[in-house]
């Protein structure tokens, strides 16, 4: 529906990615006789963040996302965070990135059901990036690139209407249609139920620009008030809070967006007792995707942004675990109900054979019903030639 | 004065879309349809009065030639005709029109979409049946498709397009009192808060312009020449049509208005909106002071659900339906 939902999908997802990630970065046991390693780790882990940063707001990505556009397949947008998930040299077990990818949707599902305006979401959008630019303030080369996305999104966003807000909020909601995961830092804050949905209170300040529920005016034909009724609205309302700042800087006033994770509050999920549902929304999904070419475009450009890092040890010490335990996370990857399987699409951003002949398959699952072998088709050819500038 | 009756399951869950639920109520089979729209599909349920038989149905949206397609549908509403009653889809790509069960597309018309995505949205939303024969639809330029529509078969043309407004259409609305003496009768709404009436014919004709000093009205009715209009703002204001003379102005939810509905016999008004709640109002017209009063009626929240599409399900407004943002079901409530 609206083609300016993609940026900030990506930017709030990428946002709430970054939060868990430090989190989980942060509580990583830190052996206490050994306060050089220790330092070590506090070291790798800004490198870790930086490095994911700095993809994230690659130049020529961005030039990519903020392209007018239809809303990326669940797959592809599932394999970009893959791929982001990985521009440093931490390394996730396909379950831990499951996870952290149903935390990141749900938290983000939450804030765009959750905004008092449509417009709002922009404010939430800001506060993923204050948080962002807190994260690398100590790096100018970095600091800059954030800036210039602020930049842009002030452009393009700020002076959208109302009615363009809540399309894009609309269609961000269809991208989150019948996604009930649930999530222990959500079900002890009460503000999602034990059946996955989240809670929507009838209570607290009415959104700017809107009115405490209850009075009625009548009107003469002259314009002049001649009866007034107060009605019983039900709920608990008081005035609006003030408007956020849209800038730059400024005070957000909206809390959602915000970094709800401590070390102290790890984060679990739980995948039974969704509905059948959940299945029948992937079929909606696997339609034939004529605007493929758009996606593999970003997954180029996002690939041509990244250095292929090496783990400098076989030691795993690099290796996140979103689970609180190897054992655990072992068995949530073999006990993940089929229907939540990602799908996600596998690339090596290596220059070798494979990584052709894996774009040459990608691309082969992007093909419309009829269409000629990939090699011959001008859709796939620029693409390749950008693998073999790499 | 309502109570919950037994919901009625839906194959998929409803969308965030404006004005999400239609009825269609076909007395003579004791039957009612119900369309709720679910991404690029739209879920057809027929409901007998007995309560005993339920049988679905599912629409895609079409392009033309290809199968299937995941163009998204904005909105889906039957237009009744004296004649016919056809179901009207409006999608991304375009609008189709089905026989009233949904079993046979009788018509398509595409919507110029360019070639690569331009930063405006092109879509078709806004769905009204006007007079004996015309279908209005809306489109996200702003334009107001006129269709003529032939009492039976397929032969239906583009006879008119209205371009008054310049954001895009959000909801439309034809006279529903029955009343022939009205002037007044389509009313469209767009996302400034525009509302345009129109007197129908060969050509349609507009009566009057009424501003939306820039508050998005995302549902509309028209009711005894009286526009019941819904704000983002969770307003809902009353207004005449044909002078645009504002009757009536209600501070009636906390969240952006999704639909509104009135039963043509007795004024009842039903607005639901994102914040749960559901409020039945009642309109009244004082022909000594020739002015329209509401009065609040009744509150039903639906717990932890933005609503997305609320309708009476008959003229009297007996009963009312509901649908929700994520909820597989059509939830009902009965007067009590």
């Amino acid at each position: 529906m609206s083609s300016r939902t993609l940026p900030l999908l990506f930017i709030n997802l990428g946002g709430e990615m970054l939060y868990i990630l430090d989190q989980r970065l942060r509580a990583q046991n830190i052996p206490a006789d050994k306060a050089k390693k220790a330092d070590w780790l506090e070291e790798d882990r800004k490198r870790v963040m930086n490095d994911i940063i700095t993809t994230m707001f690659n130049k020529k990505f961005l030039e990519e996302l903020f392209k007018p556009q239809e809303l990326y397949s669940k797959k592809a947008l599932r394999t970009v965070f893959d791929r982001l998930a990985h521009a440093s040299i931490m390394r996730l077990n396909q379950a831990s990135m499951d996870k952290l990818y149903d935390l990141m949707t749900m938290a983000f599902k939450y804030q765009v059901l959750l905004c008092p305006r449509p417009k709002d979401i922009l404010l939430v959008s800001f506060n993923h990036m204050d948080a962002i630019k807190d994260f690398v303030r100590d790096t100018p080369s970095i600091l800059s690139q954030v800036d210039e996305t602020y930049r842009q999104l002030i452009e393009i966003y700020t002076p959208l209407s109302a009615g363009e807000f809540q399309l894009i909020r609309q269609t961000l909601l269809i991208f989150f249609q019948d996604m009930h995961i649930r999530v222990s830092i959500f079900l002890k804050d009460k503000v999602q139920n034990s059946n996955g949905r989240f809670v929507l209170p009838t209570s607290g300040p009415v959104p700017c620009g809107t009115q405490i529920p209850g009075l009625i005016r009548m009107f003469s034909c002259t314009g002049e008030e001649v009866k007034r009724a107060q009605f019983r609205n039900g709920g608990n309302y008081t005035s609006a809070l003030r408007e956020g700042s849209f800038e730059m800087f400024g005070e957000r006033v909206i809390k959602l967006g915000t970094n709800m994770y401590s070390v102290s509050r790890p984060v679990e999920t739980h995948m039974s007792g969704t509905s059948k549902n959940s299945a029948q929304h992937t079929k909606v999904n696997t339609a034939p995707n004529p605007l493929a070419k758009e996606e593999l475009n970003l997954l180029a450009k996002l690939m041509g942004g990244l250095e292929v890092q090496r783990p400098s040890n076989t030691d795993s010490g690099f290796r996140v675990n979103l689970f609180a335990t190897d054992e655990e996370e072992e068995e949530a990857l073999i006990s993940r109900p089929e229907e939540f399987s990602y799908e996600v699409i596998n690339i090596q951003a290596t220059k070798d054979k494979q990584a052709s002949a894996e774009l040459q398959k990608i691309m082969g699952e992007f093909q419309e019903a009829g269409e000629p072998a990939p090699s011959s088709s001008s859709k796939g050819d620029d693409l390749l030639a950008m693998m073999d500038g790499l | 004065m309502y109570h919950k009756e037994k919901s009625i399951q839906i194959k998929s869950s409803a969308s965030a879309l404006y004005n999400n639920l239609s009825v269609l109520r076909i007395a003579p089979r004791c039957l009612t349809y119900f369309t709720v729209v679910h991404a690029n599909v739209v879920n057809m349920v027929s409901a007998s009065w007995d309560g005993l038989n339920y049988s679905h149905r599912q629409l895609q949206s079409k392009e033309g030639n290809v199968a299937t397609s995941s163009s998204l549908i904005m909105q889906a509403a039957w237009c009744v005709l004296p004649s016919r009653d056809l179901l009207v889809l409006t999608s991304q790509k375009g609008i189709q029109m089905y026989e009233s069960d949904g079993s046979i597309m009788v018509y398509w018309h595409a919507l110029d979409t360019p070639e690569t995505p331009t930063a405006q949205a092109v879509f078709a939303r806004g769905i009204a049946a006007v007079r004996e024969k015309y279908i209005c639809v809306g489109t996200s330029t702003g334009s107001v498709l006129v269709f003529d529509v032939p009492a039976k078969g397929s032969n239906i043309t583009l006879s008119e397009v209205l371009e008054e407004h310049k954001e895009p259409i959000t909801d439309m609305a034809s006279e529903c009192s029955g009343s022939l003496e009205c002037i007044a009768d389509l009313v469209s709404a767009d996302d400034s808060g525009l509302l345009c009436v129109w007197k129908s014919g060969e050509d349609f004709q507009l009566l009057n312009k009424i501003p939306g000093f820039d508050v998005s009205c995302s549902s509309v009715k028209l009711w005894k020449g009286t526009v019941a209009a819904g704000y983002g703002t969770g307003q809902i204001r009353l207004y005449e049509g044909v002078t645009g003379i504002l009757y009536a102005e209600v501070n009636a939810h906390a969240r952006w208005i999704y639909s509104l509905d009135i039963a043509p016999f007795t004024g009842l008004l039903l607005s639901a909106a994102e914040d749960s709640l559901v409020r039945v109002w009642h309109l009244s017209l004082t022909p000594e002071t020739n002015s329209v009063e509401i009065e609040h009626m009744y509150n039903e929240c639906v717990t932890d659900t933005q609503i997305c599409g609320a309708k009476f399900c008959d003229g009297d407004g007996y009963a009312f339906a509901v649908t929700g943002y994520d909820l597989s079901e059509i939830i009902r409530y009965t007067q009590a």
